[in-house]
């Protein structure tokens, strides 16, 4: 802690201010309360709809569920002002190439909703041929909400979780701003006779040959 | 077999000795033509028979018999029952001449042929698949054709039933996911996706006509998948000559979600919750055109107790309403006007969410009708709400809509003399619903083929005349108007009594086609099946409204500004979990 002589702090102040130095701060993940209060207060969403799912998300953030409530009302439709990825809906084989793509343009830190059944598992359409069994089979997912699609306070719910899930982050643990070893971008899969994950190319010549 | 069609049989029948052929398979109705005669004898029925609206064309694929069929569906402009012609070829060498040239509303349905079933429309200009990527592997929805994640042919799945044991289909697929890929197939990292430049280079093609004195580059740009004003997962590819678009493509299937595939792999039964999330936005009417199809089927089994068809028509009109407000709310969205408009179309929508919820359990995925009537009655108090809503607020909030929006300036010189569609253009196109009666086409299924007791109501047919998107606009308004009028008499009239005779939970369909359409907030709804008398439908097909009414997006957008692409779009209404089923 600093030498408290050289800064005068009232005495009716006393209880509300602590002081301390930088470098404590940072250690001390002091700095994450209200660093993770901010970001929690204040996450904007994707403006980016896929389904069903995203007729509730809008009966959400409008006025009588009221997303602003949790400071989730500013819907961005660039992917570069945005700071959460809704999944709300069906995931196709043809979208997802496009959503991977959305994936690597947001900026750190980013989260993802996997909102509703089919963007958890794939839901009742799960067996399609041209459906994506669940958006966790190629991007990372933060929270999933059940439900076909999910209320809107079953969303909300969702969104608290996510809330939760900040308020557990400390910029000592996370590497969004690593400088020395960045996050790199997922591949994005190609669209071939079926969908190809660039990782799983190596096991598709391998089952051609076989 | 109608009075109609028999008179239609014998006019075909002179005209066409030993060409065109009832079709004797039991419970068929329609007829079977040669693939040498089909373009002359739907010359006869749109020019001479006066059945000028190409409602649906579909394939069926009868694996047994090795042949693969399209089915087209025929109505009047004026009103009446269908003409069902079926061209039968066989499945190793399926071509058949396109109708593209005598009904543009064949476009995207052959397309959607082609891409499914693979079969060849000769002289179709743009046959590309439509849902699908270009290169995918296989035609999905033959019957020979097994997905990733197969088990087995129809459900209940023998290996989750009757046990219950957990089954998941990752474990199965030695990559975990939904993927498959053809034997021999190594060379991932060389793909050559060509998709693209078979779209491209049809713009282009597009673009060269309209080059006029002064030469100048085109632009093509994309509008979409994520486009926050294409209403979901939808894309444009316009070709702009400065501001002004001289091509444009829609590019869809980014949510096909496979629902006539799986549909074919459920029983009867299964397929109600589906079909409410077709459009999303009113699953009460995808319910009833799909119930309605099948106890077209069952015949006296499927006979509907009074009480309940008062219920279904209460529940449509309501879903009507609440789908008009949103698109309405939605259409000033893509104005500019950007969620204040909607969030009062959307207050009123929530107290009509209120009633299917109290009386269905769920806000959108009503799950509500059941063959023979509906799942429950209204709970005690629902009733009384409903009359307040209809008789007192409702009414008097579209007049407030009306005033805010109809005299508005912006609105209108945003909208009058934008995307206008004339009449034969709009019957040419195959449009339904709203679009085709905003450019003065007063053709409404629950009056041109009365389905449900809508014969008993008293309502007009809301027309507008000049087919641009301010009357495609307020042609909304007078329909949400009509359809009050008709819940107000529903609600004076719903008798006491049963909603459901009986619940059977896996009945027995008997063989035959059956082609029911409702009257849905976008347009005609049809529901295609094909019964062999098991469990499962051997057949099911959706004509999608907003699918078909795509197919003037094109006619609309081209000479307009970019920006009104997006209002135009927002007047068509579409819903994409429609469009792309």
């Amino acid at each position: 802690m600093t030498d408290e002589k050289t800064i005068e702090v009232p005495d009716e102040m006393r209880a509300q201010v602590a002081l301390t130095n930088m470098a404590d701060l940072v250690k001390g993940n002091l700095l994450d309360k209200p660093y993770n209060w901010g970001r929690r207060n204040s996450i904007w969403p994707m403006m980016f709809g896929l389904a069903c799912c995203a007729i509730e998300m809008i009966a959400t953030a409008a006025s009588r569920y009221d997303m602003a409530r949790f400071g989730m009302e500013v819907m961005r439709p660039s992917p570069r002002q945005s700071d959460m990825l809704i999944v709300s809906g069906t995931v196709t084989k043809k979208m997802v190439p496009q959503i991977v793509r959305l994936y690597n343009q947001m900026p750190e830190p980013k989260y993802v909703v996997a909102m509703g059944a089919c963007a958890s598992g794939g839901g009742p359409f799960k067996e399609g041929y041209n459906v994506v069994a669940g958006i966790d089979k190629y991007i990372p997912v933060d929270v999933y909400i059940s439900g076909c699609p999910p209320t809107p306070q079953a969303l909300l719910n969702g969104f608290m979780k996510l809330q939760e899930k900040i308020d557990s982050q400390s910029i000592n643990r996370e590497r969004w701003y690593d400088k020395e070893d960045p996050i790199e971008a997922l591949p994005v899969p190609v669209l071939g006779p079926d969908i190809m994950d660039p990782r799983d190319y190596a096991m598709i010549t391998k089952q051609a040959k076989a | 077999m109608t009075e109609e069609l028999v008179v239609t049989l014998s006019a075909l029948e002179t005209r066409f000795p030993d060409v065109v052929k009832k079709d004797e398979r039991k419970g068929y109705e329609g007829f079977l033509v040669d693939t040498k005669n089909l373009v002359e004898v739907a010359t006869v029925i749109r020019d001479e028979l006066g059945y000028d609206y190409l409602s649906s064309v579909t394939g069926v694929d009868y694996l047994e018999e090795e042949l693969l069929e399209v089915v087209y569906h025929f109505y009047r402009s004026t009103g009446g029952k269908s003409l069902v012609l079926s061209v039968q070829v066989p499945r190793k060498k399926a071509v058949v001449p396109s109708l593209y040239d005598l009904f543009i509303s064949a476009d995207f349905q052959e397309r959607e042929a082609w891409d499914l079933y693979g079969i060849k429309f000769e002289g179709h200009p743009d046959l590309r698949r439509i849902l699908m990527w270009e290169g995918f592997e296989g035609f999905p929805m033959r019957k020979d054709y097994q997905e990733a994640f197969f088990v087995e042919d129809q459900k209940p799945f023998a290996n989750r039933w009757p046990e219950g044991k957990v089954f998941r289909s990752e474990d199965e697929n030695q990559f975990g996911k939904n993927v498959q890929y053809p034997k021999g197939f190594d060379k991932p990292k060389k793909w050559d996706p060509e998709e693209e430049d078979l779209l491209y280079a049809g713009l282009q093609e597009l673009g060269k006509k309209d080059s006029g004195d002064l030469a100048t580059d085109h632009v093509v740009v994309n509008m979409g998948p994520q486009h926050p004003s294409t209403h979901g997962v939808f894309r444009m590819a316009v070709v702009l000559d400065g501001e002004r678009i001289v091509a444009l493509k829609p590019v869809m299937g980014y949510l096909h979600r496979n629902h006539e595939k799986i549909g074919e792999r459920n029983t009867y039964l299964h397929n109600i919750p589906f079909t409410d999330r077709l459009d999303y936005l009113s699953s009460m009417v995808n319910n009833h055109g799909y119930v309605l199809a099948v106890e077209k089927l069952l015949g006296k089994k499927g006979a509907v107790p009074e009480r309940a068809e008062y219920i279904r028509v209460i529940m449509s009109e309501l879903t009507r309403v609440s789908n008009h407000l949103w698109a309405i709310g939605f259409l000033l969205n893509d104005l500019g006007a950007f969620f204040t408009p909607s969030l009062y179309a959307i207050e009123e929508r929530e107290l009509i969410l209120d009633i299917f919820e109290a009386t269905t359990g769920a806000r959108m995925m009503n799950n509500y009708f059941r063959f023979g009537g509906v799942a429950r009655d209204f709970p005690p108090g629902v009733l009384e709400k409903l009359n307040s809503i209809v008789f007192e607020r409702l009414p008097r909030k579209v007049d407030e809509l009306d005033v805010y929006l109809t005299d508005n300036e912006v609105v209108a010189s945003r909208t009058k003399g934008v995307g206008v569609l004339s009449p034969e253009e709009a019957i040419a196109h195959g449009v339904g619903g709203p679009v085709l009666r905003a450019s003065g086409v007063p053709y409404d299924v629950r009056r041109a083929d009365p389905y449900s007791i809508y014969d008993r109501f008293d309502f007009d047919v809301a027309v507008r005349y000049h087919g641009d998107c301010y009357d495609r606009y307020i042609i909304r308004i007078d329909e949400i108007r009509q359809s009050l009028r008709i819940l107000q008499q529903a609600l004076k009239d719903i008798p006491e009594g049963p909603v459901l005779l009986k619940n059977p939970y896996n009945i027995r369909v008997p063989e035959g086609e059956s082609y029911g359409r409702v009257e849905a907030p976008k347009g005609e709804l049809g529901f295609y099946i094909v019964s062999d008398g098991t469990a499962n439908p051997y057949r099911y097909h959706v004509r999608a409204p907003s699918f078909v009414n795509l197919t003037a997006l094109e006619k609309m957008c081209v000479g307009q500004l970019v920006a009104d692409a997006v209002v135009v779009l927002g007047s068509i209404d579409i819903v994409l979990g429609e469009v792309d089923r």
